[in-house]
């Protein structure tokens, strides 16, 4: 079977919201959408970016779930909670590295993007990057990606201590493997004898100095 | 006296925007009978899409990846467009004026009414007493019937469309340059191009589709300039960002084309074997050096140059404009000055080479060719040349004689029916009280009919001012075609019948045609013998269909005209072989000095205003305000103004802010952004009533399109509540 796969570059996006107002016709769904967009800062700049459940190998929302609600597929698909479980605490809106989970006050529970499982799982694209006008959103086989894009996909992900791959790529400069999103990554080799660990500490102090 | 009878909360209990969230709203979606292949409702990228239909309702969608245009991709609007149907503030039967507002009556009473009143009004004014008012949302069929209709029945010479506020600039210009009014490239040209100028063209929400082709385009390595006052989404990762102070575009293409001349990036052999009027052009852009054009349009010398840089020596390269820069007072020059940078690279006629316009309405290129024009008869013929005359005469079997000759366009019909040279209306497909300028003046035209009659599915704000309304129908009601913006014909296929007793357009037209004594003239039984008809009237002339049946644009996804003949594959890219449509195959070029906008800003009235669209609504909102998930996208109109011009007067990001012209004033929240110029504020046009746009906006005219200047005017602005003391005036330091 070919291997489609979830590929998202946020420096397309038009924020129109296609993604999101479709995700809420997803039939399993229900009228709500799954995903969100977020301008980076609309004073400053059109620049937004769409928010689609990253999959992580290890999901840190799951792991945080004191209700065991959040369910990982054998396929790497983590689901959106399940109803019955979830008891609405945000632990893991709170914890999710990527900012995907949100929880919803109307119905006590957290929401977030199970990849159109009902679609994906039978080998249909998700609604929202069906319809993906600037296809920032992008569903296909690797080979297709390759032959239109030079952007290199990366799903390695460094959150200071926190190493986290996912099921879904970002796309990233040409050449890049894997992105980092701490600066501390970067002060690390100007500091040779601070360890990555100890920054980490070194900022949680910092932080608490300052309250 | 067209007054409406109802107060404004009674108006909207009745008649809406009632916001629908459709059948997924709190229950589960019906199970689809049947899914329908057709196209979205709104933009002219006519966005192929699935609907899904249950008992005679559309209850979703799904996308159609197979249509080769959109390949299922689709913006807010398309993806949330199936909720127009079955909604509560749908028209379910024909209603009459009454003290009590509209009572609902049988279609022989309505329609008695109507005709009584053309024979009524004509009688005692003349013929042209009478005017309509078409759209370009129409199927090209409605198109067709809407302007014999006006000739043959009514022998009004006062048909005119809301393309007028629309495309008429650039048909205008097309028609001048190149001899024939359609984009030049199929989009698929786009990603092939290695330069592209996007100008007066907010391309991430008014056409969102295009965005993946001129992305595409930059995969291919291509260079992006993008010309606008405000970074649109499009703008922001653009190579090149001509930040243009509104009004100032045809000096900025002739301070582009200055530099090409001066470092010999044109191609001289093409303007000397292909082209007509280039010594005219180069005596005018040698005014414009960088400096002086930096001057005119706020555009740094530098970028200028780049620009040129760019689209100079480029090997491939389309040219996209849209509204943006056609709704001027001088429209038609802004458009031919942009299309002499793409004549004098010679780059047009080939793959990823060319020019387009990008076409708002869904119809906006069928909409204009099939006689609904004032100036216009079926097949693109010219209602003045008496060739065409006669060709028309003789296919309609009328005396030429008989045909009226140029009546007024859009905005001349409200003003002659503020002065009383035209006491009767019908209309359809068109909302002028929100989307024609200077909206105090049009409610009191409307006023001042004598009778009014609105075809419509929902009451739009106009409508309200009807005496009679007849409920039509609905895209998703009727067959037909329509022409998107690259110039192909597509099938729109019947996905519901109407619903209760309203009835599709095309019917209630024939049947008024009728009633006024027209049997033999309009003898349609379905949509497919107006098109026969229509393909048939255009064989020869300048917009050629004549090739076309639905089963061939069924099969073919779409052909694209000219198709004079059966055999004929249609005819995506113009001018192969560099061959122009003007007699001698020649383009012509033409330069224009810079002249200012109607309305420039002085000391009183310091800031330009622009007007334009948002993602989530389309045109004057009679349909996409009364979807739900679209209105809580942009619930209501903002004014997008800088930090620096908010700073002088006192105004934080979400204040209230009072936006003033000579004209009138609104009250709209103030959204702070970087992105657009400091001298120029934005605002939204999709809403009625006291936050509308088009009350500010300036009904003055493009001397050739008649388009009206929507793009800029001057206004001034102020803290809601201010005094008009603390006007904060801005001063010119």
């Amino acid at each position: 079977m070919t291997e489609y796969e979830f590929f998202i570059d946020p420096s397309r996006c038009i924020g129109c919201e296609a993604c999101k107002q479709a995700c809420t016709e997803c039939d399993t769904h229900r009228g709500r959408s799954m995903i969100h967009l977020e301008f980076v800062d609309r004073a400053v700049s059109t620049q937004t970016s769409p928010v689609v459940c990253m999959h992580c190998e290890d999901p840190t929302c799951a792991r945080v779930c004191p209700a065991d609600a959040i369910k990982q597929t054998d396929d790497g698909i983590v689901q959106s909670s399940i109803r019955d479980r979830c008891i609405g605490c945000s632990n893991c809106v709170l914890a999710c590295p990527f900012g995907v989970p949100h929880y919803v006050a109307a119905i006590d529970q957290m929401v977030k993007c199970d990849m159109c499982y009902d679609r994906t799982s039978i080998g249909r694209k998700p609604m929202c990057a069906t319809v993906c006008p600037s296809q920032a959103l992008f569903y296909g086989t690797r080979e297709e990606l390759e032959r239109l894009r030079s952007e290199t996909p990366v799903n390695d992900f460094r959150f200071g201590n926190q190493r986290v791959r996912t099921k879904v790529h970002l796309m990233s400069s040409p050449g890049a493997d894997d992105m980092d999103v701490d600066v501390m990554r970067f002060m690390a080799g100007a500091e040779p004898d601070v360890r990555i660990e100890e920054l980490a500490v070194w900022t949680e102090d910092s932080v608490a100095a300052r309250s | 006296m067209a007054i409406p009878a109802l107060e404004e909360r009674e108006f909207i209990e009745r008649f809406g925007p009632t916001l629908h969230y459709g059948p997924m709203h709190g229950g589960e979606r019906p199970k689809p009978d049947t899914h329908v292949r057709t196209h979205c409702c709104f933009c002219g990228v006519q966005c192929g899409i699935q609907l899904e239909v249950h008992d005679n309702k559309v209850v979703g969608f799904e996308p159609w990846e197979e249509f080769p245009v959109n390949r299922g991709m689709l913006c807010p609007k398309g993806v949330k467009r199936y909720m127009q149907n079955g909604h509560p503030d749908r028209l379910l039967a024909p209603m009459v004026r009454t003290p009590r507002g509209f009572d609902a009556t049988g279609w022989d009473d309505a329609l008695n009414r109507t005709v009584a009143a053309i024979h009524r009004i004509q009688a005692r004014h003349g013929k042209d007493a009478f005017a309509v008012l078409g759209g370009a949302s129409m199927t090209n069929e409605k198109a067709y019937l809407l302007g014999k209709f006006a000739r043959v029945a009514l022998k009004t010479a006062n048909i005119d469309y809301n393309g007028r506020l629309c495309m008429v600039s650039a048909g205008a210009a097309n028609k001048a340059a190149f001899g024939v009014d359609r984009s030049a490239n199929p989009w698929s040209d786009i990603p092939l191009a290695r330069a592209l100028i996007i100008s007066g063209a907010n391309v991430g929400e008014c056409f969102p589709i295009l965005t993946d082709y001129i992305w595409r385009a930059r995969d291919n390595g291509a260079k992006i300039i993008v010309i606008d006052p405000r970074m649109t989404p499009i703008a922001r990762t653009a190579d090149l960002f001509l930040p243009v102070r509104p009004g100032r575009d045809s000096a900025l293409a002739n301070g582009i084309l200055h530099v090409m001349i001066e470092r010999g990036w044109i191609d001289r052999e093409f303007i000397e074997a292909h082209t007509v009027g280039f010594d005219q052009v180069s005596g005018v852009v040698a005014g414009y050096p960088p400096d002086v054009t930096e001057a005119v349009t706020g555009v740094p010398a530098s970028s200028i140059v780049r620009a040129a840089e760019i689209w100079g020596p480029a090997e491939t390269s389309m040219l996209l404009h849209a509204r943006g820069v056609e709704h001027h007072t001088k429209g038609v020059e802004n458009c031919r000055s942009y299309i002499n940078l793409v004549l004098a690279t010679g780059r047009i006629g080939r793959p990823g080479c060319g020019y387009g316009t990008l076409t708002g309405q869904g119809n906006g290129q069928g909409g204009r060719e099939h006689g609904q024009r004032t100036n216009q008869l079926p097949g693109g013929r010219d209602i003045e040349n008496p060739e065409d005359r006669r060709f028309i005469a003789d296919f309609w079997q009328v005396p030429e004689a008989e045909i009226p000759h140029t009546g007024l366009t859009a905005c001349e019909i409200i003003d002659a029916i503020e002065d009383g040279r035209i006491r009767g209306l019908l209309s359809i497909s068109f909302n002028p009280l929100v989307s024609i300028p200077d909206a105090d003046r049009t409610r009191a035209a409307l006023g001042r009919l004598e009778h009014f009659t609105c075809i419509d599915f929902f009451l739009s704000e106009t409508a309200r001012y009807a005496d009679v309304v007849l409920a039509g129908s609905l895209q998703e009601e009727d067959d037909g075609t329509v022409t998107t913006g690259e110039g192909r014909c597509v099938r729109l296929r019947q996905a519901v019948t109407p619903p209760g007793e309203a009835r599709v357009d095309w019917e209630i037209i024939v049947d008024i045609a009728r009633r006024l004594g027209y049997d033999e003239q309009f003898p349609y039984a379905i949509p497919k013998d107006i098109f026969r008809e229509l393909a048939r009237a255009s064989a020869g002339g300048n917009v050629d269909y004549s090739g076309m049946d639905y089963a061939r644009i069924e099969e073919n996804m779409g052909i694209f005209w000219p198709c004079p003949s059966r055999g004929h594959p249609g005819t995506p890219r113009l001018f192969e072989g560099r061959r122009f449509h003007h007699p001698d195959g020649r383009a012509r070029f033409q330069a224009f000095e810079y002249r200012p906008p109607a309305e420039d800003v002085d000391a009183e009235y310091p800031l330009f205003l622009t007007t334009g669209r948002v993602v989530s609504q389309y045109l004057s909102g009679n349909q996409t305000r009364r979807i739900g998930p679209l209105v809580d996208q942009y619930p209501e109109p903002l004014c997008e103004m800088h930090p620096l011009s908010a700073a002088r007067i006192g105004v934080a990001d979400g204040d209230p802010v009072r936006v003033e012209t000579r004209r009138g004033a609104i009250e709209v929240p103030a959204r702070l952004v970087r992105t657009i110029r400091p001298d120029t504020v934005f605002v939204p046009y999709h809403w009625p009533g006291p936050k509308s746009a088009n009350l500010l906006t300036n009904r003055a005219l493009d001397p050739v399109s008649k388009i009206p200047e929507f793009k800029v005017c001057a206004c001034r602005v102020r803290r809601a509540g201010a005094s008009a003391d603390a006007s904060g005036t801005v001063s010119d330091d």
